[in-house]
């Protein structure tokens, strides 16, 4: 050490030290000086001028709550509304006998016998002249109970508010959040003079990004009291400024055939305007209902949704991430015609496995005995792995790695959404950083071509999937994901329309090779031999997609998978990219089936189904 | 076995003096921060608006921070020194899982929060100026460039974890703790002039990262009128509340400043302002002496301890906590911008009575634990 030539003088340091710890001590009774100087100013020689406006300080301000602003759907239908909501409150002064009341209340249902002696303490921490809110949230019958035993309820009575609920509940859950009580965490992330007075904040999703604009601000009353501090009356009232409404791009019919399609089985939708990124639909289910976490949950309540087995709080379109499985396939195609490792027309002869050089190691197709030879057409109609196994050697990891990456894929979209997962498109250097030991970072040729059929490392979320869609669709041209379509005046009704972010395009890939893959994913649907033709089919449309198998778990090299003897949570993931129409995409969406075991036989009808509704069209020979 | 002490000077102690030596309690320290806590305790029960559950809760967080205080002071300094690495791995992990665990998980879990909640930025207001005091420890000083950028790295890390949190308050009180210790190491007057004159040039950047509602606290500090009724109001009530209170205060239970709830926050962050209006300037000069007392008892502890970790430990520990002391006086009085730092040991609520006492029992384990071998060491 360069600093060895120093030994360590302990008498001086100390001295030092010392010096140090008088300068301080100055330094601390200087300031403190300030600080009395400071109150000898206020207390004696200004203490007249405050005195008098003690003495006349006889008006309160109180804030007044904004009311939060409305979201709605591209067709501005309400979404989140707010609604009157009812409180029961008790004034302690005008009544004669508290425990009595409680009693009568717990007598009549509307206070739960165990909350009694919480809610008596409650009261009795209050002052006598305050209306103690004891219930909230009654119910209509609980309403209509009071008003019969209004008579014997005397100093109890029933405070209206405005609180949140979600018309839809279930169905957009995760796309909305939801909002809950304003928390100390809360405060500190916000101005708490404007959230004077308010109860409720977004927590998640849509309430939570959209938070500053929704919330708006409060207003104040000046209110007489008397020497008591009672409040005698109202002065003067500076309204508040109610929240901005905001207009969401979610199509809320779309919205809701998303939801229904997934009938509850885990799993997420996603759909996109491939010509600006508006997100049409943003479903995950199973979802939870909105209106009863913003009213507030039980303890037990909540804590059976964070332990349900199937996750309703976990928002799977935004945070799950999954392999992509052969819905990669398109972008290994395109990434090896734009290479040129690969022409549209060259075949490949698939056998039913794959081997590297001098590797026994067989990489299985999915169809036992082969397709037999095949072309880009029928390697992504069929879904051929043995051909992309062989296009992703002679393509290579690097290019392949980064011409996905190039899609967004394996990184957050930078949707306005708070939690975005990122996911992980693998290469070499990822291994290197990722591994501890030598071993394990070396990247093997066999990953290579696990990756070209989007198994292996590769993780995505359905948005992110849904995103690179929307950029086949476009050939090439990305816009940022935007739940937001515009912001509306609440008192004007004047609206201010988002305009879409447009991202670095992929660039010089030429209109043949598009044309190559867009082709293939048309077959998908509407070929002879498309893994989804059955589905492609019943639509009254021409559309372009590519099914997809994620696994969950691996295969031993002598093994089959059965499906029927995988246990149910351990089975293949279903999934389903598609646009539409051909000619002119106005829809991209992505779809994914936990365990859902076929990706074109679960997964394609629910995105065609979402396709269909949005483009205003009734199904083919239903 | 019995160590002879350095400070054993009564051959036949009494029966509290030889308690507190087994509890390892500095006395003269202990007296000032009970003092304070009487006081407080008195002043609590009028600003609470003589809530009994608001003084029970009080009185439950007290027994707590009394308990790890007695804690702390058992243990030796050497322990403190070898742990502090260990304590601030764990604060930084902490931070990161803080960051990291989703917002669904936030969102839900502070409904069920059942208010025994946990703070990491807590943790790093101790263990930062354990980990400066060990890096120091051992090392010739005054510190070379090397030392004083690895200070630096230790201070910057958690601070920047906790201002995205956000929580500009503790970051800055953070920032506040890792300085003191390096001032305290002697570091030349070349560096402190140079981190002064690039804390003034880095003030307009600080201004453009501020939140709006964190501007105008600045602009309202300046000229309250401007918002009578919006962010002003606190100052303005503030300064009626102390400022009528004259030289002796309205008395205790008597400010109507404070009961008739024109201030804001009386309990916690404007407690000062009802010392003020209750008790007049003879009870607020008289709180700021028993605070001086105990930062001074704090800096002879840091004068006399035997070596360089107990040094800035204890020195910064003590000026910390007369940091708060001044930022929230400031504050109240008019001088510093509304910040949320609580006033140290009198505040209700707030997470800071645990630590703070934990430091002071800290403190007292420097003090207490000298064995005469230091002594001899140092000569």
């Amino acid at each position: 050490m360069a600093q060895g030539a120093r030994i360590k003088d302990h008498g001086a340091e100390q001295r030092l030290f010392f010096a140090r710890l008088v300068f301080a001590m100055v330094f601390i009774l200087a300031l403190t000086a300030v600080v009395v100087l400071r109150l000898v100013q206020l207390q004696v020689v200004q203490h007249d001028h405050y005195s008098a406006q003690s003495q006349g300080n006889r008006i309160r301000v109180q804030p007044v709550p904004p009311t939060r602003g409305l979201i709605l759907d591209r067709n501005g239908q309400v979404i989140a509304d707010n609604q009157a909501s009812f409180d029961l409150v008790i004034t302690r002064e005008q009544v004669s006998n508290l425990d009595d009341m409680l009693e009568r209340l717990v007598a009549t249902g509307l206070l739960a016998a165990d909350e009694l002696t919480d809610t008596r303490k409650e009261i009795l921490a209050r002052r006598s002249y305050e209306a103690v809110a004891i219930r909230s949230h009654l119910s209509e019958l609980e309403v209509a109970i009071f008003a019969v035993n209004r008579p014997y309820l005397e100093g109890v009575d029933i405070r209206g508010r405005l609180s949140r609920s979600y018309p839809y509940g279930q169905a957009l859950a995760h796309a909305l959040g939801y909002v809950g009580g304003l928390s100390a965490d809360d405060l500190k992330a916000v101005d708490p003079v404007a959230y004077a007075g308010t109860t409720q904040i977004g927590k998640i999703s849509v309430e939570k990004s959209f938070e500053s604009a929704l919330h708006g601000t409060p207003g104040r009353e000046q209110v007489l009291v008397n020497a008591r501090g009672r409040s005698l009356e109202t002065l003067e009232r500076s309204s508040a400024v109610p929240g901005t409404d905001i207009v969401l791009a979610l199509d809320l019919e779309t919205q809701l055939v998303a939801h229904e399609s997934l009938d509850g089985r885990r799993g997420a939708v996603v759909a996109i305007d491939p010509h600006n990124g508006e997100v049409l639909a943003f479903a995950s289910a199973p979802a939870f209902d909105p209106n009863l976490i913003s009213t507030g949950l039980s303890r037990r309540a909540y804590n059976a949704l964070q332990e349900d087995i199937d996750k309703p709080l976990f928002n799977r379109a935004l945070r799950g991430t999954y392999p992509p499985g052969s819905t990669i396939k398109p972008i290994v195609g395109l990434a090896a015609l734009h290479h040129h490792t690969l022409k549209p027309g060259d075949h490949i002869y698939c056998g039913g496995y794959y081997s590297l050089p001098g590797n026994s190691h067989r990489y299985r197709d999915w169809k036992a005995g082969g397709h037999g030879q095949v072309d880009l057409q029928r390697g992504i109609e069929e879904s051929c792995d043995v051909y992309f196994y062989q296009v992703a050697r002679e393509l290579g990891i690097e290019r392949m790695s980064s011409f996905m990456k190039a899609f967004g894929l394996g990184a957050a979209t930078g949707l306005d959404m708070p939690g975005e997962q990122g996911g992980l498109v693998p290469s070499p250097a990822w291994k290197r950083g990722a591994f501890k030991s030598a071993a394990r970072q070396v990247w093997f040729p066999g990953e290579t071509l696990i990756t070209g059929i989007g198994q292996g490392f590769m993780l995505v979320t359905p948005l992110q999937l849904a995103h690179a869609t929307a950029t086949i669709a476009t050939r090439g041209q990305r816009y940022r994901p935007s739940m937001l379509l515009a912001s509306r005046d609440p008192l004007t009704g004047a609206t201010t329309p988002a305009t879409p972010e447009v991202l670095p395009a992929i660039g010089d890939v030429s209109a043949a090779d598009w044309d190559a893959v867009i082709a293939g994913m048309h077959g998908v649907l509407q070929g002879g031999r498309g893994t989804a033709r059955a589905a492609g089919a019943r639509v009254p449309f021409q559309a372009a997609g590519k099914s997809g198998t994620a696994q969950v778990f691996t295969v031993g090299q002598k093994q089959q998978y059965k499906s029927m003897e995988v246990a149910e949570r351990m089975r293949d993931h279903a999934l389903f990219v598609a646009f539409a129409p051909l000619e002119d995409p106005r829809i991209a969406v992505a779809v994914i089936i936990e365990n859902g075991e076929s990706g074109s036989g679960v997964a394609a009808p629910i995105a065609l189904k979402v396709i269909t509704t949005y483009l205003g069209m009734e199904p083919a020979g239903a | 076995m019995s160590n002879t002490r350095y400070n054993d000077r009564e051959s036949q102690p009494g029966v509290l003096a030889r308690l507190l030596r087994w509890a390892h309690m500095d006395p003269p320290l202990l007296a000032g921060i009970l003092a304070i806590l009487a006081f407080a305790t008195v002043v609590l029960f009028s600003a609470s608006g003589e809530s009994w559950g608001m003084m029970r809760a009080h009185a439950a967080k007290l027994v707590v921070a009394l308990a790890a205080m007695l804690l702390a002071a058992r243990v030796d300094p050497a322990w403190l020194r070898r742990g502090a690495p260990w304590l601030y791995a764990a604060g930084l992990g902490l931070l990161v899982l803080v960051l990291v665990t989703g917002d669904i998980a936030k969102g839900g879990q502070r409904w069920i929060d059942i208010g025994v909640r946990f703070q990491p930025s807590e943790v790093m207001k101790l263990a930062v100026p354990l980990t400066l005091a060990r890096l120091l420890h051992e090392r010739p000083l005054p510190p070379s460039l090397l030392l004083i950028i690895g200070c630096l790295a230790i201070v910057i890390v958690p601070t920047l974890l906790i201002a995205v949190q956000p929580d500009l308050g503790t970051a800055v009180l953070v920032i506040l703790t890792g300085g003191t210790a390096i001032f305290l190491s002697g570091i030349g007057w070349r560096y402190i002039a140079g981190a002064l004159a690039a804390m003034l040039a880095a003030m307009p950047a600080l201004w453009f990262v501020m939140h709006d509602y964190q501007r105008k606290r600045v602009l309202t500090l300046l000229d309250p009128d401007s918002d009578p009724l919006g962010a002003g109001y606190h100052i303005i009530q503030s300064k009626i509340a102390i400022g009528s209170g004259g030289i002796f205060g309205k008395g205790w239970l008597n400010g109507s400043q404070g009961h008739l709830e024109f201030l804001p926050e009386r309990s916690t962050d404007f407690i000062f302002a009802v010392i003020g209006e209750e008790w007049g300037l003879m009870g607020a000069v008289a709180l700021l002496v028993l605070y001086l007392f105990v930062v001074a008892r704090g800096l002879y502890i840091a004068a006399s301890a035997p070596d360089t970790f107990s040094r800035v430990l204890a020195g910064c520990l003590s000026i910390t906590f007369f940091f708060y002391v001044f930022v929230n006086s400031a504050m109240v009085t008019g001088l510093l911008p509304v910040v949320g730092v609580p006033l140290p040991l009198v505040s209700a609520g707030g997470t800071s009575m645990l630590t703070l006492l934990t430091g002071f029992g800290m403190l007292m384990s420097v003090h207490t634990h000298r064995k005469l071998g230091d002594a001899v060491r140092r000569h």
